[in-house]
């Protein structure tokens, strides 16, 4: 398991484009290490234990942060063309959670 | 979350990571924390495997009596030949390589107040936090003629194991031109899909080797879960092969003739059956009543927040045993139900803050090869309830294209795959 650090996190918030003072009230309503771990776990289910994927349903361990997020953006705006299911799931998914799972994806480096 | 506690839970899993974990909980003697997981199946496994990685200080004990643990999950494949016995068997050398200690034995008696558990090779086991994920068992004084010899001649097959063979060599034997009956529960039950996809299976499986056959599928209720998209699959691929018959046409079964295969409906009628599958009504496993955890329901009621039973302090539940409306009794929600435990365990053990309770569910169904459907939920905890977020979830479009259809089917087979490696291991 990855520890997202506070700072690595507002990174991303800042390179969403929010300012210092945004970035700082977005990461006191932040979600905690151990409920993007929980969060995650329902992604496994289908991508693959910790998100690497052996059958149809793609891989997300390791992909580009900024990819994994536009993709999740793109299904809950329901903009996704080849979505399936992906776009009935990520309309649950509120911008902090989207954030916090491309970084969770992206970083996730164990064997 | 403050910032502060937020800090804290970061702390203390980046050292339950490093193994560096220190619980909270201490046992005389100083030793560390001792879990106790009752039920190796999707909710147990899933908690067990999960707490040791989050908090591997703490002692994880996994109590299920088989050695192969056979899944509900694509046994319906396997009625219609489209899957081999041996690849729903799943063992335990992953878990145990992940540090989770496995006895292999039946948990008999919980001394909830001295924290034991009694096990059927006569062994007790102490624990700090007991957990149950027993699954159901059904209730054998609920449908007039329908008991545990009955399901002998009248299989539910609604755990997977003999009762799966035996369906499926009463429908090899069977003769073309035959009635397979299904009795159908009312809600709640283990796999609310689960019946609509196991006519489509046999109706498979007759469609290639007994054409002239029939299903009737007798129900004791007027919805169910995708009916629009079973109506639809069932008539594509299988024309008038399926009659589904629901309660306001009555549907339901109040007693079984398993030797003579009849059952009657409330209204008094009788239908024979070549092959009978009788679902009966259900309950969560009897460990639970022996704990004290279930209600007069006949399930647990759980708090939402962390799956503590609400009826004794200490011992946790979760999957197809508790009570957890709206979510359905899957596989994939005792997963996340399981991620969740093993969370709230790691965070009360190791003295950090709870996490947020979230859980997501998906059931693809196959109706043939190359076509699938499925029903998504996400939901989460709120008040002290089980909610699901609004505007999400929901069922595959009525209207899909053949290719949608396929790419469910596919997809179907990487979540099996998917899941079972996350629980079992890859390859176990
Ligand atoms: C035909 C069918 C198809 C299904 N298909 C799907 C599907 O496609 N997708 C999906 O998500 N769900 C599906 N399900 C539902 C799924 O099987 C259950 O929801 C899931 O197994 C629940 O997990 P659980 O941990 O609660 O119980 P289980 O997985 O049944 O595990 C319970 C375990 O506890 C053990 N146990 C019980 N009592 C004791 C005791 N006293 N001591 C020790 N061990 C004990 C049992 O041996 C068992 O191994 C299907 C179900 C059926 C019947
Ligand atoms: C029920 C199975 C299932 C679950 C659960 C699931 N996914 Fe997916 N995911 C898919 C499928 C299938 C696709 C391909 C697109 C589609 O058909 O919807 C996909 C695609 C994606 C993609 C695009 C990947 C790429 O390379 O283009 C991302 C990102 C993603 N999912 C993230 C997630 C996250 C995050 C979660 C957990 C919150 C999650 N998924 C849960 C099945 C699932």
């Amino acid at each position: 398991m990855v520890p997202i650090p506070s700072s690595g996190l507002c990174a991303v918030l800042l390179s969403l484009a929010l300012g210092p003072m945004q970035c700082a009230a977005a990461l006191a309503a932040e979600l905690s290490a151990p409920s993007v771990a929980v969060l995650a776990g329902g992604c496994a289910n289908c991508h693959g234990p910790d998100g690497l994927s052996s059958s149809a349903i793609p891989s997300l361990r390791g992909q580009d942060e900024a990819r994994l997020r536009a993709r999740m953006q793109d299904f809950r705006a329901g903009r996704a063309g080849d979505a399936t299911v992906m776009t009935r799931l990520m309309k649950a998914y509120d911008e902090a959670q989207i954030v916090a799972l491309a970084r969770w994806f992206a970083a996730e480096a164990r064997p | 979350m403050s910032g502060v506690s937020r800090r804290r839970a970061l702390a203390g899993l980046a050292a339950g990571a490093a193994g560096l974990a220190c619980p909270a909980v201490l046992r005389a003697g100083g030793a560390a924390a001792r879990v106790v997981v009752v039920g190796g199946g999707f909710g147990g496994a899933t908690a067990a495997r999960w707490l040791k990685r989050w908090a591997p200080a703490v002692q994880v004990t996994l109590v299920e009596p088989a050695e192969r643990f056979y899944t509900c999950p694509f046994s319906n494949l396997y009625l219609a030949g489209l899957r081999s016995w041996d690849s729903l068997g799943h063992g335990y050398d992953g878990l145990r390589a992940a540090g989770v200690e496995v006895i292999h034995a039946r948990a008999d008696d919980v001394d909830a107040a001295g924290r034991r558990l009694r096990l059927s090779t006569g062994q007790t086991l102490a624990w700090d936090r007991l957990v149950l994920s027993p699954g159901v068992d059904m209730r054998w004084d609920a449908l007039d003629g329908y008991d545990e010899a009955a399901a002998q001649l009248a299989p539910h097959a609604w755990k997977a194991g003999p009762q799966t063979q035996l369906l499926r060599r009463q429908m090899e034997a069977m003769e073309d031109g035959g009635t397979f009956v299904m009795v159908i529960p009312d809600n709640p039950f283990r796999c609310p899909p689960g019946p609509y996809e196991r006519a489509a299976m046999v109706a498979h499986y007759f469609s290639r080797h007994k054409p002239r056959s029939k299903i009737l599928l007798l129900d004791a209720k007027d919805n169910f879960s995708k009916k629009p998209l079973f109506l639809q699959g069932w008539k594509a691929l299988y024309g008038d092969m399926i009659e589904w018959v629901g309660l306001s046409d009555d549907g339901r079964v109040t007693r079984v003739d398993a030797r003579r295969r009849q059952v009657e409906t409330a209204f008094g009628q009788v239908h024979t059956a070549a092959v009978l599958n009788v679902i009966p009504p259900q309950k969560a496993g009897l460990i639970a009543e022996r704990a004290g955890v279930v209600d007069a329901s006949g399930w647990v009621p759980v708090k939402a927040e962390s799956f503590e039973t609400r009826q004794v302090a200490g011992i946790y539940a979760l999957g197809d045993a508790t009570l957890a409306a709206p979510m359905p009794k899957s596989a994939f929600v005792a997963n996340t139900q399981g991620r969740l435990v093993a969370a709230a365990l790691a965070a009360e053990l190791t003295g950090t803050a709870a996490p947020d309770a979230s859980f997501s569910n998906t059931c693809y169904s196959l109706i043939g090869p190359g076509y699938g459907i499925s029903v998504a939920g996400v939901y989460r905890a709120e008040g002290g309830q089980i909610v699901e977020v609004p505007g999400s979830g929901g069922v595959s479009p009525a209207d899909a294209s053949a290719a949608f259809r396929a790419a469910e089917a596919d997809y179907g087979e990487g979540w099996y795959g998917a899941i079972c490696a996350d629980i079992w291991g890859k390859g176990a």
